[in-house]
C-alpha cells in the first residue's frame, strides 16, 4: 500500500526519523541509517562544521542522495541563536529545512515554548520549512500551525529518558486537532513505543538515544522501522480505540432488556 | 553520627535501586560499605551516562597563559611561596596566539585558559583579550582563573566565554583557611559564590570540584554534590560539570593527609554519577594514561589531552626546545606534572578503542551574543 509521509509537499516512504547524537562512531550511525532505511536524518549544527566536515564525522554517514539532512538548532537558548544557526546552515548549502530545538535548560533539554514560537515566526517568514520540537501542548501546536510550521514534534518523554509515551493524553489531542503531520519526538526507548505512537495516529516518530545505545545498530534501526510501519498499518487498518481499563464482562445495564 | 556512618548492606541495595537518589543515598554509596557493590554501581553509572550523553567523549586542552601567583596555597606548585626557582611569565597576546595556533593545528575546538591568582597583574581586561583571541581559533573557550565579581564574568561572557572551571579546593572551612595563606583566595565565601555569579552572568558551562586529598574526601564530595544541585536550581540555563582533581604531586612542604586511592576515586565518580545523572564529568591529564582509559566507560564525558601546564608550553617555552630557556637560564614553571603524556591523536584513538566517539566540536559561533 502506498502511504507516503508528506511534509511541506515532499514525499517520504519511511515514517521513522533518526537523530545522530550519541552514536559511538560514524560507522555505527551509517549502519543504523542503512538498517532503518530512514529518509530524514537530523544533525545538531553545534556538533558539526557544516562548511568543513570532519572526515570521519557525523556528516560522512549521511548520503544526501538518499536522505534529507535535517539540521537542528540543539543547544540554542534563544530565538535569535536558533535563527542564526538556521541561516548559517542554509548559507552553507543545506536545504532550507530546520528542526527547531530551543532547550534553554540543559538537564532535561525541555523545549522553551516562548522562544520556539518566536523563532518559528521568523523562520517561516524567511522561507524555511520549520519543524519545531515542542512540549506535548495542544494549544502551542495550534499556534505554531497558524504561523505556518511544516510539522509539530511533541515529546513523548524527556530526551534520552527511554520512558515511552508519558504525554499520551496530550499527544492524542494534538493528533486529533492537527492539520500538519505530527512527529512524536523524544523518549521513545523501544520499538514498541514507536508502534504505540503510530497506532495512536502519529504521522511519524523520531528516535535517537535508543538507536545510538544499541549493540547492533543496523538491527535496531530495522526493528524501529518495522515497528513504526506496523503501527502505521494498524492505524490505517482501523485499530479500535484503546482503553486504560478492561471492559466489564457482564453488562451493567443488561437487566433492562432481560 | 555522620551522614555516612552506620550504613548497612540493605541501605546500599536501596541506594542502588532507587530511581531518584537522596543525599543520604549518596552518602551510603560513598561509604566503605558500598565498596563490595562497586561493579553494580559501575553498571548503573554507565547506563545513566549513555542515556544522557551517549557514547561520546569531548576533547579539550588547557592553555596556561600565566603562572604568576599572589596566593599561597601550600599544596600548589604555582604558590607565591612554593620555593620554586623556575621562571614566572605572563604570555603576551602574540604568544597566546601562537599557543592557540599550535593547538588548533592539532584539531582542538575546545580549550581552557588558565592563570594563577594574580588579579592585580593578570587583570580581567588581559584575560578578556586572551578569550577574544582564542575565540578566533576555537568554538568553545572556557577559563580556570581566580574568582571574579559578576561584572567580571559578564565582560568575559561578552568576549565569547563558554564556561568557567573553579574548584572550591575544599568545602571544609577550617582546612580551607589552613592551606590558603595569602591573597584574595583566603576569602572562602567569595570563592564559594563565584560560580553562581558566573552563571548569573550567562556563562553556559559551570565546572566545579574539590581538590581531593586536602580534607575528608567523603565530606568534600557530598558538599560538591550539594553545590551542583544548588547551581542547577539557581543557574537553570547553565550545564553543571564536575571534575575530580586528585592531589598527587605536591611541593615538598605539603604532605597529603587524606590520600584518595584509585578504587576510592572510582567510587567517588560512580556515586556522583548515580546522584547527578546529567552532570558532565571532566578528566584531566593529572591521571595516568592506563587509568584514564579505564575510566572512559564509567561516566566520563570530557577529557583533556596532549596537555602542558607550563605557560607557552605548546609553541614557545617547550621543554625540548632551547627557547624554553628564557634567557635567564631558567625553565618556565609548570603547575604540576602531567601523568598522561600521550598526544591528542593517541587519546582520541584510545577513546575509539573503548567504543566511544571523540567529540571535537560541541559549541557554535551562532551562540555568541551579537
Amino acid at each position: 500500500m502506498n502511504d507516503p509521509l508528506i511534509i511541506a509537499g515532499r514525499s517520504f516512504s519511511s515514517r521513522l526519523l533518526i537523530g545522530t547524537g550519541k552514536f559511538p562512531s560514524a560507522t555505527a550511525l551509517r549502519e543504523c541509517i542503512e538498517g532503518s532505511e530512514a529518509e530524514i536524518v537530523t544533525v545538531a549544527l553545534r556538533r558539526v562544521d557544516i562548511n568543513a566536515p570532519e572526515e570521519e564525522g557525523i556528516l560522512s554517514a549521511i548520503d544526501t542522495d538518499k536522505q534529507l539532512l535535517l539540521p537542528n538548532t540543539s543547544g540554542a537558548r534563544t530565538a535569535e541563536e536558533a535563527v542564526r544557526l538556521a541561516k548559517m546552515a542554509r548559507a552553507a548549502g543545506c536545504e532550507p529545512w530546520i528542526k527547531l530545538e530551543l532547550t534553554p535548560e540543559p538537564r532535561y533539554l525541555l523545549p522553551d515554548p516562548v522562544e520556539t514560537l518566536k523563532a518559528a515566526e521568523t523562520l517561516v517568514k524567511e522561507g524555511f520549512v520549520v519543524m519545531p520540537y515542542i512540549q506535548a501542548d495542544p494549544v502551542l501546536a495550534k499556534r505554531l500551525e497558524e504561523i505556518g510550521v511544516a510539522t509539530v514534534m511533541p515529546l513523548g518523554a524527556p530526551i534520552g529518558s527511554n520512558r515511552g509515551i508519558r504525554t499520551r493524553d496530550m499527544i492524542r489531542i494534538i493528533i486529533e486537532q492537527a492539520t500538519v503531520p505530527v512527529v512524536v519526538d523524544a523518549g521513545l526507548g523501544a520499538p514498541s513505543h514507536a508502534a504505540e505512537a503510530m497506532e495512536m495516529g502519529a504521522d511519524a516518530v523520531l528516535v535517537n538515544t535508543a538507536l545510538a545505545d544499541a549493540t547492533d545498530h543496523a538491527a535496531m534501526g530495522c526493528a524501529f522501522a518495522q515497528a513504526t510501519a506496523a503501527g502505521r498499518m494498524a492505524y490505517n487498518a482501523g485499530l479500535g480505540p484503546q482503553r486504560d481499563s478492561a471492559e466489564a464482562s457482564s453488562p451493567l445495564t443488561g437487566f433492562l432488556f432481560d | 553520627m555522620g551522614l555516612y556512618d552506620n550504613v548497612s548492606a540493605a541501605d546500599v541495595d536501596r541506594a542502588l535501586q532507587a530511581e531518584e537518589r537522596s543525599l543520604r543515598d549518596l552518602a551510603v554509596l560513598l561509604s566503605p560499605e558500598a565498596r563490595p557493590s562497586l561493579e553494580a554501581m559501575a553498571r548503573e553509572a554507565q547506563r545513566l551516562t549513555r542515556w544522557h550523553f551517549g557514547r561520546t567523549i569531548s576533547l579539550y586542552a588547557p592553555i596556561y597563559i600565566s603562572n604568576l601567583c599572589a596566593a599561597d596555597c601550600i599544596y600548589c606548585g604555582f604558590a607565591a611561596r612554593s620555593g620554586s626557582r623556575e621562571k614566572r611569565v605572563t604570555l603576551n597576546i602574540d604568544t597566546i596566539r601562537q599557543e592557540c595556533q599550535a593547538l588548533a593545528a592539532q584539531g582542538f575546538q575546545n580549550i581552557l585558559i588558565l592563570t594563577g591568582e594574580a588579579p592585580k597583574t593578570v587583570t580581567v581586561d588581559y584575560i578578556t583579550e586572551a578569550v577574544a583571541v582564542a575565540r578566533e581559533y576555537f568554538n568553545g573557550v572556557s577559563v580556570e582563573i581566580y574568582a571574579l565579581d559578576e561584572p567580571g564574568y559578564q565582560q568575559l561572557f561578552e568576549a565569547g566565554l563558554e564556561g568557567t572551571t573553579l574548584y572550591m579546593e575544599t568545602y571544609d572551612q577550617e582546612t580551607y583557611h589552613k592551606v590558603h595563606l595569602l591573597g584574595e583566595k583566603m576569602d572562602y565565601d567569595y570563592r564559594l559564590d563565584a560560580t553562581e555569579r558566573a552563571g548569573n552572568a550567562g556563562v553556559r558551562k559551570l565546572s566545579i570540584g574539590a581538590l581531593l586529598g586536602l580534607s575528608d574526601w567523603r565530606l568534600d564530595v557530598l558538599w560538591t554534590a550539594l553545590h551542583a544541585r544548588h547551581l542547577q536550581k539557581h543557574c537553570w540555563q547553565s550545564s553543571i560539570s564536575l571534575s575530580f582533581p586528585r592531589l598527587r604531586h605536591t611541593p615538598e612542604r605539603f604532605t597529603i593527609e587524606h590520600p584518595v586511592s584509585d578504587a576510592e576515586l572510582v567510587q567517588i565518580m560512580l556515586a556522583l554519577r548515580l546522584f547527578l545523572p546529567e552532570a558532565g564529568f571532566n578528566l584531566s591529564t593529572r591521571e595516568a594514561a592506563d587509568f584514564r582509559d579505564r575510566l572512559i566507560p564509567l561516566g566520563i564525558t570530557s577529557m583533556s589531552a596532549g596537555s602542558s601546564t607550563r605557560p607557552g608550553g605548546y609553541a614557545t617555552y617547550r621543554p625540548e626546545d632551547v627557547s624554553c630557556n628564557t634567557g635567564s637560564g631558567r625553565i618556565v614553571l609548570e603547575q604540576f606534572e602531567i601523568d598522561d603524556t600521550r598526544s591528542v591523536a593517541e587519546v582520541a584513538q584510545a577513546i575509539k578503542t573503548a567504543g566511544y566517539d571523540p567529540v571535537w566540536k560541541d559549541f557554535d559561533r551562532a551562540f555568541d551574543e551579537e
